[in-house]
């Protein structure tokens, strides 16, 4: 059903999407023109007080309508623009075919050729250009943030040590490669490149060297590559932001003098110290103090995930003031936040933040690209076939070898060895972006500037589209393993925890202290100080299993209630349940699983809010007052009716498929049933009446009543066994879910 | 020097065609041992629980035990013992040695396999074969031991639901009277699968630097 609507979608849509450009387009031809003109009537209060004084015998009428659109021209053109870069991304996606052959970057990138090639087509009209100022400012740190709040902390640490090296030593390989080779090509007779300097040459090796996180994100996210080399080659073009600041300023300092001595290279290598060390310093202290206030939010959860965004920009604000590294300051808020963060804020927050940071680095993504296309339509530029050649070919050379080489070493302290095809993705990963061409951006005016940025937008262009294109049908070709679908197994939880402790206490008989010591001694102070003084409440002495296993229980329990909104049965996966791992006992009252009560508090408020009672309105609606709200889309009982009666049909379809079948364990565990009972149609029907029923049309309903209910149609079962069992049943799962309103009594 | 190096090698010749470890790791290792065990040939329980770095650990016991367990010796025994002695020790440990870029497919699986039955067999004490619910749950209670009351009342929960889990997951289609003895070996590899534990249970034995084993010397 859902392949037949893209078609008659994509043509529409594809109307719809060429519609509103050429509307677009004309409104910013329009915007651009009215700059020049002088604007009609109503637009100034001397202008009409003059006339009223000049000419009285012609009053002006009372102006009905009036052009002024100089009040809102920023704020119509941003707004404008973002516009257009969101419905190009809509208009991608809604046409299959090319989202599967081309990235995204790609093609966005394309479409700023086109705007760009459109605007500098009408006379007049002013592109707006990828500013460094708005790029460093208010277009990457949401990409950053993004990336450092949700970064997988795990593979992260596990391998530092190999990102570290390939940040650092590849970073300042690939700029003096570069930098190097390009001097000797520089000093070519014929090519006219005579008087670029071996200072100028590092300066330009320095911008041209760092991989882009953004393109990398960009390209990596759509190909689902494993997390070893996910993280390998994100974590390398995070980090390497530091080495990178530091070249750029100390050749930049120094292409003016002419020269650099020894002095000043020993202080750059301080410098690079303290810019990475500072920057992670500063992104620790905002972390820390963003994780303190959130502690101390539990009456305003409204404002809490502005906090998060609040903190994490500052701390970016703060270290680009003292031109330490921003990036790093980034990751390290989110990164020291997230855990205590997460631990403090509500639910509905976590969501937000979550949203919210996605949402924001996905427009701040589509908008670089976009920029970055019209900005090489606008740009003055100066092409120079050797440096332009020469430039992208050595970027690739001195990338593969420098990999290689970085590899020998590493494997040998490494456990988990990287293969040759390891080795591939990482060196044809490396993907230069916009950093590179807003770097460039700022380099004082010079004939060289052009030529630079000529030679960095084509590096970028090659990147993006050859090896962004070729890099998935690659990795379908050399078998790269892929990114493994976890569920979130319990099991696998437990397991990880045990093995941490096991080869701790391997380590300690082996008398060494190895990784699993200290990370081990880590885990023992943050849980000892470090989380009394963030986390509130009771929350702070939860061990990290429990937590685990409290959000699978809230996971399961909000995907039940989705799916009881929608009208659709997460899909029966086995028959097993809890009766059938429990040791037959004889019975007596078990004792309820249970979480903690301010846990079950909280699920039982998720429950209620969504699945209440729709007679229950809300009273009083205060606009910075979120209540717990039942059903705030004013959802009609007779559409609530037919969804259940959709439901119910698709229950009982299984429900009455003969013998075996029972109902799938996470409905039992979080009381769906019980739920039932509260929107039964047959209101008089005792939620206590537990017969079996073989009529088939009632079945369907009752059988939801008394959901744990063997099917067993032919023998008449021990009633009272039966019963209890079922009592048992409903008891277990009545434990994170609203009571039935008889059972609540005869439960205390 | 020279000669008192080929008698080492010599010695540890034979073991290291058992263990597969080198003859610089079996020595560290060995120096190691003379030091657990205060010189003498074997070692027993009191000479590991008096390893202080460890009393912080929660599953300390099951450790401990599993180095007397004679299933993990590869001699087909069952039982324990009282004492070690070296070969038993290096035999022990050699279940968690790494794999290298040399090691093929079929030798991870192996080792991805044997990784695994030493997990089972920790958890499985009363060497039946299966992990019942009861065992199971043991093995969560522990893992909380450290936590105090609110570890104590969560454990049975999880310890449900991770039977619960692997029960779905291999047995996907039970009748309601039905009962799941507990989790075989098979089942465990399967819920396992997605871990790899082949590159995840190991520690690095240190080749050539002994200096970190040196330290090691205050903490015991």
């Amino acid at each position: 059903m859902a392949e037949l609507r893209p078609a008659r979608c994509g043509s529409s849509a594809r109307l719809t999407a060429a519609f509103l450009c050429v509307f677009l387009l004309v409104f910013l031809r329009c915007a651009s023109a009215s700059r020049d003109v002088v604007h009609p009537g109503g637009s100034t209060q001397e202008d009409f007080l003059q006339q009223h004084s000049n000419s009285t015998e012609h009053r002006k009428a009372f102006p009905v309508l009036a052009f002024n659109y100089e009040h809102v021209r920023k704020p119509f053109e941003i707004s404008l623009w973002i516009l257009l870069a969101l419905l190009m991304k809509l208009g991608f996606h809604i046409i299959p075919r090319v989202s599967h052959v081309v990235p995204e970057s790609c093609l966005l990138i394309v479409v700023g050729l086109l705007v760009g090639g459109t605007i500098k087509a009408m006379e007049g009209a002013e592109a707006p250009v990828l500013d460094s100022k708005l790029f460093f400012l208010y277009l990457l740190p949401p990409i950053i943030l993004d990336a450092g709040y949700f970064l997988p902390i795990r593979p992260f640490t596990e391998n530092m040590g190999t990102i570290l090296v390939f940040a650092v030593l590849g970073t300042l390989w690939n700029v003096f490669f570069m930098g190097g080779t390009m001097f000797a090509v520089c000093q070519i007779e014929g090519a006219g490149l005579g008087d670029v300097d071996l200072l100028s040459c590092l300066l330009f090796g320095s911008i041209i060297s760092a991989v882009d996180p953004v393109a990398v994100l960009a390209v990596f996210e759509e190909i689902h590559i494993n997390e070893l080399l996910h993280i390998l080659v994100f974590g390398e073009s995070l980090l390497n932001d530091a080495v990178t600041v530091v070249l750029y300023h100390l050749f930049e300092e120094f292409s003016h003098e002419g020269s650099v001595s020894i002095g000043d290279a020993l202080l750059g290598v301080v410098c690079f110290f303290v810019v990475s060390l500072g920057g992670i310093m500063v992104g620790f202290i905002y972390g820390i103090l963003g994780a303190f206030t959130s502690r101390f939010t539990s009456h305003t959860r409204v404002i809490e995930p502005l906090f998060v965004f609040l903190y994490s920009y500052m701390a970016y604000l703060s270290a680009e003031v003292f031109h330490l590294s921003g990036i790093m300051s980034l990751i390290a808020c989110g990164v020291i936040m997230r855990p205590y963060v997460e631990a403090n804020i509500s639910h509905k927050s976590y969501t937000t933040v979550k949203y919210f940071l996605k949402m924001w680095s996905s427009v701040s993504e589509t908008l670089i690209f976009i920029f970055l296309g019209v900005s090489t339509v606008a740009g003055p530029h100066d092409w120079n076939w050797t440096f332009v050649i020469f430039t992208v070919f050595l970027c690739l050379v001195s990338r593969v070898l420098g990999v290689i080489g970085l590899t020998s070493i590493i494997n040998k302290f490494r456990i988990v060895k990287l293969t040759k095809k390891d080795q591939f993705i990482v060196a044809y990963g490396g993907l230069r972006g916009a950093i590179a061409f807003s770097l460039g951006f700022v380099l004082t005016d010079s004939k060289m500037k052009h030529m630079f940025l000529t030679a960095i937008i084509t590096v970028i262009f090659f990147t993006v589209f050859v090896q962004g294109m070729t890099i998935r049908p690659l990795v379908e070709l050399l078998a790269v393993k892929k990114k493994k679908e976890s569920k979130g197994s319990i099991n696998e939880e437990i397991h990880t925890q045990f093995l941490d402790h096991l080869l701790t206490g391997i380590e300690d008989i082996c008398g060494h202290y190895g990784h699993h010591h200290w990370k081990d001694k880590l885990n023992r102070f943050n849980k000892k100080y470090v989380k009394k003084c963030l986390i509130a409440g009771e929350r702070s002495t939860e061990p990290q299993l429990i937590s685990f296993y409290n959000k699978m229980e809230l996971k399961q329990a909000m995907m039940l209630v989705e799916s009881g909104n929608a009208a659709k049965l997460p899909t029966v996966a086995s028959s097993v349940s809890m009766q059938n791992i429990q040791p037959r006992e004889p019975p007596r009252r078990r004792v309820i699983p249970s979480v903690s009560k301010s846990r079950e508090e909280e699920i039982r408020k998720i429950l209620k809010a969504n699945l209440q009672n729709t007679r229950q309105r809300l009273r009083s609606y205060s606009r910075h007052d979120l209540m717990i709200d039942p059903f705030e889309d004013n959802v009609s009982e007779v559409r609530l009716r037919k969804q259940r009666v959709a439901m119910e049909r698709r229950m009982s379809h299984y429900l009455t498929v003969p013998a075996n079948r029972q109902e799938a364990p996470p409905v039992r565990k979080v009381g769906f049933e019980s739920e039932h009972q509260v929107f039964t149609y047959d209101d008089s029907e005792s939620p206590g009446d537990r017969s079996v029923q073989t009529k088939p049309s009632s079945a369907a309903v009752r059988l939801l009543n008394e959901s744990p209910q063997r099917p067993d149609q032919s023998d008449a079962e021990p009633k009272p066994k039966a019963q209890d069992d079922q009592e048992e049943q409903l008891k277990l799962s009545r434990c994170l879910s609203d009571p039935g309103p008889n059972q609540e009594e005869k439960e205390s | 020097m020279g000669a008192s190096q080929t008698r080492a090698a010599n010695k540890y010749q034979d073991l290291t065609e058992k263990t597969g470890f080198s003859a610089e790791q079996i020595k560290n290792l060995h120096t190691r041992f003379q030091q657990l065990s205060g010189n003498e040939e074997t070692i027993s329980r009191e000479s590991l629980e008096n390893i202080s770095a460890l009393s912080n650990n929660p599953i300390r016991k099951q450790i401990i035990e599993a180095f007397f367990d004679k299933r993990n010796q590869h001699q087909n025994e069952v039982g324990t013992f009282q004492e070690i002695s070296f070969e038993q020790f290096l035999m022990v440990m050699s279940h968690f040695q790494p794999p290298t870029l040399k090691t093929t497919e079929e030798e991870k699986e192996a080792m991805r396999k044997e990784k695994l039955r030493f997990l089972f067999n920790m958890h499985d004490t009363d060497n039946d074969g299966t992990i019942t619910l009861e065992e199971y749950r043991k093995v969560v209670e522990e893992l909380l031991s450290k936590s105090g009351a609110i570890g104590q009342e969560a454990a049975k929960a999880i310890a449900d639901a991770a039977m619960l889990e692997v029960a779905s997951t291999n047995v996907p289609h039970m009748a309601p009277d039905d009962f799941y003895e507990g989790i075989t070996f098979e089942h465990f590899e399967q819920i396992l699968k997605g871990l790899e534990m082949e590159s995840r249970m190991h520690i690095r034995f240190l080749d050539v630097d002994t200096t970190t084993m040196r330290c090691g010397k205050s903490t015991s």
